[in-house]
């Protein structure tokens, strides 16, 4: 039973990943009437519209240029870049690692500091605290992400001097100097998901602070700290793995900003300078890629939750 | 509707939501008639002016008036963002709806699929688009639009479920009415409630992933005042003049949350049990 939805759960992962794959194809290659124009510009030359048309195969019907592509891409070979002539796919992927390294620092710093405020604002509902909590959760939300960035920059970098406006280092090779440059784009998505996790948090201990097994525990005389510990906050956190698995997708959409305004090598950036310089090849790799992971992630959180949770697995 | 209104404004997030969207109309409609100077109207000498009593904002790099920039700015910003939902809303409550109604296999089909759209984020799904068809605010809303409908789609097909096991569809269905008869008459009427919620709280999404594309410069083309426009142009400044980059950011964010409250007492006004 629990084995075949594991499996349900993976095929549906697969399917996902192929929508998503002619969806890229379809928008990027399929929709522009004529892709090698679009992509050379005005002053391109027939023969070089003739050229690049071969090489994309765009005399072939949609449905043979796709196929043609999904096979080169399921190999692992994403293309050529049009701009720097290197392969894409490893390109990608590196750019594709900082940006993951970007994404789990941002979820630490997110589950250290939503989790404790979201359970206070609960136990306090009401209250100042509450209030507070509530206040900075909606202004998080509201903000969108180039706003928030454009703003701890010039509050924490050219005003208080305190980090680097931009740039990246890999903290493999300098430590304390790539935590210190990671410091501005993880507070920055940090912010936005904390509002969310936050709230989330709060209305999960809500309910479960009403729940009948809690009361049972307080009948049976357990001391309160036992009550929220052992007890509310395991059930309360189970939802935070959905959540963290769906901030994902919002997280990869956010860091192309993110990315782009802090200068950071990452995918995000990727895709962007590959936008404008019209590389095909990129902007699909790109694209699929971020998408694929949000895929993965998803179904792991998915996952973890069923393991947790086993009650889902037999829905 | 009346009664709808008073029991939303009673709640102060209600009174404080329709204030602010209250404010961001006046500005949508009659910005460019109120604002104190013509929004183009270069200065050199009061070139990254502070706010005080000759520009209440303050002043760009070109002495141009910010509070007049962001008024003006306002009919660029708000209406494509209510556009962009209303276009996207509708096509996902007609996926969703149809969905619902085709039920069974069709159904488990159309949402699968619909997830796996949903799995490229927002934000990315736009870009492409835009990429695709061209920078410009047009091709932005209509980008914006099928970046939400997938999500819209889901909401309305969960609630459009439990319609379709009501006794007045199968009457429908059972009088031989045609699918469009009954996805458009009998159940789309009876989701409205839900879509409209989720809807007002989506427009902030609108008004935010707007913004993120023309400050990207793939959205509103300059010399639009568009908000996201003024806060990318500002940035090179922001040390000079932080002015030009508080005040449109605080727009957007204004925006953002009356929406958001709107959304949230709409919801509280529409369940008075729910009291979360």
């Amino acid at each position: 039973m629990s084995l075949a939805w594991f499996a349900r759960r993976l095929l549906l992962m697969v399917y996902t990943v192929i929508v998503v794959s002619m969806l890229v194809f379809a928008i990027t290659q399929v929709l522009p009437a004529d892709a090698a124009q679009s992509l050379l510009g005005e002053n391109a030359t027939p023969e070089m519209l003739a050229a690049l048309r071969a090489k994309l195969g765009l005399g072939a019907p949609a449905w043979q240029q796709y196929l043609r592509w999904a096979g080169h891409v399921f190999t692992g070979d994403f293309g050529i870049s049009m701009r720097t002539s290197q392969p894409v796919g490893p390109e990608m992927l590196s750019a594709l690692s900082r940006s993951l390294l970007l994404a789990a620092s941002s979820i630490l710093v997110t589950l250290v500091v939503a989790v404790p405020l979201g359970v206070v604002a609960a136990l306090r509902q009401g209250r100042l605290a509450d209030t507070g909590v509530s206040l900075i959760a909606y202004l998080g939300v509201s903000l969108p992400e180039f706003v928030t960035a454009t703003l701890l920059a010039l509050l924490l970098a050219d005003t208080l001097h305190w980090l680097p406006a931009t740039g990246y280092v890999s903290p493999l090779e300098h430590f304390g100097d790539g935590i210190s440059h990671l410091a501005l784009p993880v507070l920055t998505i940090s912010v936005i998901l904390i509002a969310h996790v936050m709230r989330m948090m709060r209305s999960e201990t809500l309910d479960v602070l009403k729940s009948d097994y809690i009361r049972a525990a307080r009948l049976k005389g357990l001391p309160e700290r036992s009550v929220l510990f052992r007890h509310a906050l395991r059930n309360a956190l189970l939802p935070v793995v959905t959540i963290i698995g769906l901030d994902v997708g919002y997280l990869l959409g956010g860091i192309i900003v993110i990315e782009e305004i802090f200068a950071i090598p990452g995918i995000g950036r990727a895709l962007m300078v590959a936008i404008a310089a019209r590389d095909l090849p990129s902007i699909q790799a790109g694209a699929l890629i971020m998408a694929a992971t949000y895929a993965v992630t998803n179904t792991l959180a998915d996952m973890a939750y069923a393991v947790l949770d086993p009650r889902i697995r037999y829905d | 509707m009346i009664e709808l209104f008073v029991r939303l404004i009673r709640r102060p997030q209600g009174l404080v939501g329709v204030t602010l969207l209250a404010l961001i109309a006046v500005a949508c409609l009659f910005g460019q008639a109120l604002a104190p100077y013509a929004p183009e109207k270069i200065d050199f000498l009061g070139r990254f002016r502070p706010p005080g009593w000759q520009n209440w904002l303050g002043a760009d790099q070109f002495g141009r008036d910010i509070l007049s920039r962001l008024m003006v700015g306002a009919r660029s910003t708000v209406p494509m963002a209510l556009i962009a939902t209303f276009v996207g809303s509708a096509a996902g409550a007609i996926i969703g709806v149809g969905s619902a109604y085709l039920g069974g296999r069709t159904d488990e089909a159309i949402m699968r699929t619909n997830d796996a759209v949903m799995a490229i984020p927002g934000l990315l799904l736009a870009l492409l688009l835009v990429s695709t068809l061209g920078n410009g605010a047009g091709n932005a809303v209509i980008a914006i639009a099928v970046a939400f409908a997938p999500g819209m789609a889901r909401v309305t097909r969960s609630v459009a479920l439990n319609v379709r096991n009501q006794d007045y569809v199968k009457a429908a269905i059972a009088r031989g009415e045609g699918a469009a008869w009954i996805i458009f008459r009998e159940m789309l009427p009876n989701v409205m409630a839900p879509i409209v919620i989720e809807s007002t709280i989506r427009v902030s999404f609108a008004v935010m992933l707007f913004a993120t594309l023309s400050f990207l410069g793939v959205g509103a083309q300059p010399p639009a005042s568009e908000w996201g426009l003024m806060v990318a142009d500002a940035r090179q400044y922001m040390y000079q003049a932080p002015w030009g980059l508080i005040v449109p950011a605080a727009a957007i964010a204004l925006t953002a949350i009356a929406f958001n409250l709107l959304g949230d007492g709409l919801r509280d006004a529409l369940n008075p049990k729910d009291e979360r």
